[in-house]
């Protein structure tokens, strides 16, 4: 393994960890705000149970979140030191804001989690909100990072490589910056909106403490169903940015290799790089020109339009919006399901079909995002900025970087499975304490 | 010193510090709690633990981002300097993000597992030994700047890609540098302030006397140890950074630093000696800022000594200026905010109410 190579996965790997718990850092706050706010306009004691339960699992998360992300922000210098020196001065502004959004975000989380008798109602729920703000707006900082190295802008090129004249503010207005924000909230919403209420209707199906779970249940899908609905339309319109800023990554995603008027969407199949051609694909004729350009007639460029050196890896990218969209779309339809299910009777857990697929679905939102990710990523390969710098040209030069990316490595798997068994207790402690006293919690006194 | 020029650079430089002075007085505590709860002993070993992670459970988090920000506002404004750590001090820099992740996670994992005592127990040690590890791997990469030796080794790598011939191998550009003798020193000696202000902090936190008596212990043999730490400090400092030391001991302004840093220790002791907690607490903040800003008064002009100056590694003015007026807009929100969320938890008297549970 190159130490390019490397330096890459171990990337790769820090942010593949990260995204999770960043998803649920973003959403899981408003979940357990909306379930005080409910406890305190109704007196519904189990709105309460589920504040607390979910601010647990909040907590954890959270936790593991920040230290993730404190090592991204190392790790900018310590694997890529030359994309610093020439991008520090230009993206570091939205660090920072991101900076001071997350410092908002860990302020009030602690009155949060700490504070349900030391601060008053008002207080505690405002400090909510405010934990939920702090993680969109965070969220919303570092991905206007990856938009502009996506699609740089505010700046001059000068000979020897360096950038002159830039401008941070325009360089955060980049071409893609919109989309890939609201493609990334929306994300995070859905992923963990739809995980939440996969987990309860999953202990509902088990017959357990349906007050609860089904109150858990509501307000999960009314984050994460319109979220995972609206998820598609927001993705057709950044696939329309990438076509327009980004052809050779389009061309990689759809692994189109002609340069053709009434280019034909592929679905499925395998590339083979070597012949330049799409096999097993399921071939919808003007599909990409519409989707892309939204015209049937529209041109859209193949790979044979670039030089090979600039093509990103193909097989992983094609795949990996394959992935992401096939997990995209069964996520939308369950949660239309569940919202015609919502209209139509009212109550969703009345349907035991829906209750397993939502159940089913439970960890797809994470599936896609990670594809998404490797989209965004490997499909601006060999670029670290798209045009103007070389991923080669960025990594440290340091040898041996093959130690920390396995240390690291086994360091997240490690984590991750305990991670997974410490939520997992979480939820089996909250399913076995309210299958028996589900009535008596329910009408407890606050 | 010689004359100071105050521009942009400078500025922004100034503040880095500052949110690094933060990250010490707030951070650095988390992390001498851990120390105590190490080193918890005696009849009331529980209850000392038992307040450390009450001390610190609602504030961590944030503590913990006044070292994120100075990453941040590093690379932002000073993209050269940050780059050339990231390469040079690469392994201690890993090895203390290691340490970040673990004790972060086994923080929180001490107060979430709902399995027994003596998981929890478990995820208290590794909450410990981190603690003591990180912020010494912290110190030996402040040691390792200060020292001289990252620029040092900084210019030797350029050259070797430049083409000259060299016999600098790993070990001479990736190692060296931090893993010496004054480095070490330097590791120990903010471990040891930190364990120093963790037990000045605890002392006052504390509700019930006979734990405050034990955390007055404490802080005593801790300032003396800070005081021990920072003689070899500067015998180390005569033999391996000779420059540092001229500069630490030259005159004027480094003098007086050096006089109100001692002043500072001598007053936390009284303090600590005759009782008065608040005025212990304000002394131990205020010697371990002024060592900090000693070592930086020592190194001025340098961010790297010998080859990253303030003035010539800095981003364009107009990077400068977005920072400047962003850190001010952060502070307006930030201050209140954390000055609220102390005020909340400044004593760790309630021991019942954790997550709403009773």
């Amino acid at each position: 393994m190159t130490d390019l190579l490397a330096a890459r996965t171990q990337m790769a790997i820090s942010l593949g960890f990260h995204i999770v718990f960043a998803e649920i850092g973003i959403a899981m706050p408003l979940l357990m705000v909306l379930a005080e706010w409910r406890w305190r306009r109704t007196g519904d004691a189990a709105y309460r149970e589920l504040a607390t339960r979910w601010a647990k699992g909040t907590a954890v998360l959270f936790a593991v979140g920040a230290v993730s992300g404190t090592v991204l922000s190392f790790e900018l210098g310590l694997l890529w030191p030359g994309f610093m020196r020439i991008a520090g001065p230009i993206v570091g502004i939205p660090f920072s804001l991101e900076g001071f959004a997350f410092f908002t975000e860990a302020i009030f989380l602690g009155v949060y989690l700490y504070g349900w008798n030391r601060v008053s109602a008002r207080v505690h729920l405002t400090a909510g909100v405010l934990v939920a703000a702090g993680g969109a707006t965070s969220a919303g900082f570092v991905v206007l990072v990856n938009a502009w190295m996506n699609t740089p802008v505010g700046f001059q090129l000068a000979g020897d490589g360096r950038l002159t004249g830039i401008d941070p503010i325009v360089g955060m207005q980049s071409p893609a910056a919109l989309e890939q924000v609201l493609h990334m909230l929306l994300a995070a919403y859905a992923a963990t909106g739809m995980a939440v209420a996969g987990v309860h209707a999953w202990l509902l199906v088990r017959g357990g403490a349906p007050a609860l779970h089904r109150r858990a249940l509501m307000l999960a899908l009314a984050v994460g169903a319109p979220a995972a609905v609206l998820q598609p339309l927001s993705g057709d319109f950044s696939a329309r940015v990438v076509a327009k800023t980004q052809p050779v990554k389009l061309a990689a995603l759809e692994s189109e290799w002609e340069t053709m008027r009434r280019a034909p969407l592929h679905i499925g199949g395998w590339p083979d790089v070597k012949r330049e051609q799409t096999r097993w694909a399921i071939q919808i004729p003007a599909g990409l020109s519409l989707l892309a350009f939204h015209d049937p007639n529209a041109e859209v460029k193949g790979l044979r339009a670039f030089p090979r050196d600039v093509w990103p890896p193909v097989v992983i990218v094609h795949l990996a919006f394959q992935v992401m969209v096939a997990a995209g779309l069964a996520l939308a339809f369950v949660a239309l399901w569940a919202g015609w299910v919502a209209w139509r009777r009212h109550d969703v857990t009345s349907s035991r079909r829906l209750l397993m697929a939502v159940a089913l679905v439970t960890p797809l939102g994470f599936v896609a995002t990670e594809a998404g990710w490797i989209v965004t990523e490997v499909g601006r390969q060999p670029w670290i900025v798209q045009g103007l710098v070389r991923t080669s040209a960025a990594v440290t030069p340091m040898p041996g970087l093959i130690v920390p990316m396995l240390t690291f490595t086994a360091l997240y798997v490690g984590l991750g499975a305990i991670v997974a068994v410490l939520i997992a207790s979480l939820v089996r402690e909250t399913a076995s304490r309210h299958t028996t006293g589900d009535t008596s919690t329910a009408q407890q006194s606050q | 010193m010689t004359g100071v020029t105050v521009g942009l650079p400078e500025i922004v430089a100034g503040f880095i510090v500052v949110a690094l002075n933060a990250y010490a007085l707030t951070g650095g505590a988390d992390f001498g709690g851990g120390v105590w709860e190490l080193l918890a002993r005696g009849p009331r070993r529980d209850a000392q633990r038992a307040l450390v992670a009450r001390a610190l459970a609602p504030i961590w988090e944030a503590n913990h981002v006044w070292l994120i920000l100075v990453v941040v506002m590093l690379f932002t404004a000073f993209p050269d300097v940050f780059a050339t750590l990231g390469i040079i001090l690469h392994v201690p820099l890993s090895l203390m993000l290691i340490g970040i992740v673990l004790r972060g996670s086994a923080f929180v994992f001490r107060s979430y597992d709902p399995r027994d005592d003596s998981v929890r127990r478990k995820w208290g040690r590794l909450f410990a030994v981190t603690s003591i590890v990180t912020p010494g791997l912290l110190g030996m990469v402040i040691g390792a700047i200060a020292s001289g030796a990252v620029g040092d080794a900084a210019r030797r790598l350029a050259a070797v890609h430049a083409g000259s011939p060299s016999s600098d191998g790993f070990v001479s550009i990736y190692v060296r540098p931090w893993l010496a003798p004054f480095p070490i020193i330097t590791g120990v000696l903010a471990l040891t302030m930190f364990a120093f202000l963790a037990a000045v902090y605890l002392a006052v936190a504390a509700t019930d006397d006979a734990l405050r008596e034990d955390f007055r212990r404490r802080a005593l043999v801790a300032a003396g140890a800070v005081l021990v730490m920072a003689g070899a400090g500067l015998v180390a400092a005569d033999v391996y950074a000779p420059d540092v030391l001229r500069s630490l001991l030259g005159g004027g302004w480094a003098s007086a630093l050096q006089l109100a840093t001692g002043a500072a220790a001598l007053a936390c002791i009284a303090a600590l000696w005759t009782r008065r907690w608040q005025l212990a607490r304000v002394a131990a903040a205020g010697q371990v800022s002024l060592i900090l800003w000693g070592w930086v008064a020592a190194q001025y002009p340098w961010m790297i000594p010998s080859t990253h100056a303030i003035r010539t590694s800095s981003a364009p003015a107009v990077t400068l200026k977005l920072l400047l007026m962003g850190l001010a807009v952060g502070a307006a929100i930030l201050l209140p905010s954390l000055a609220y969320l102390y005020r909340t938890f400044a004593r760790a008297e309630t021991t019942a109410m954790v997550n709403g549970e009773p």
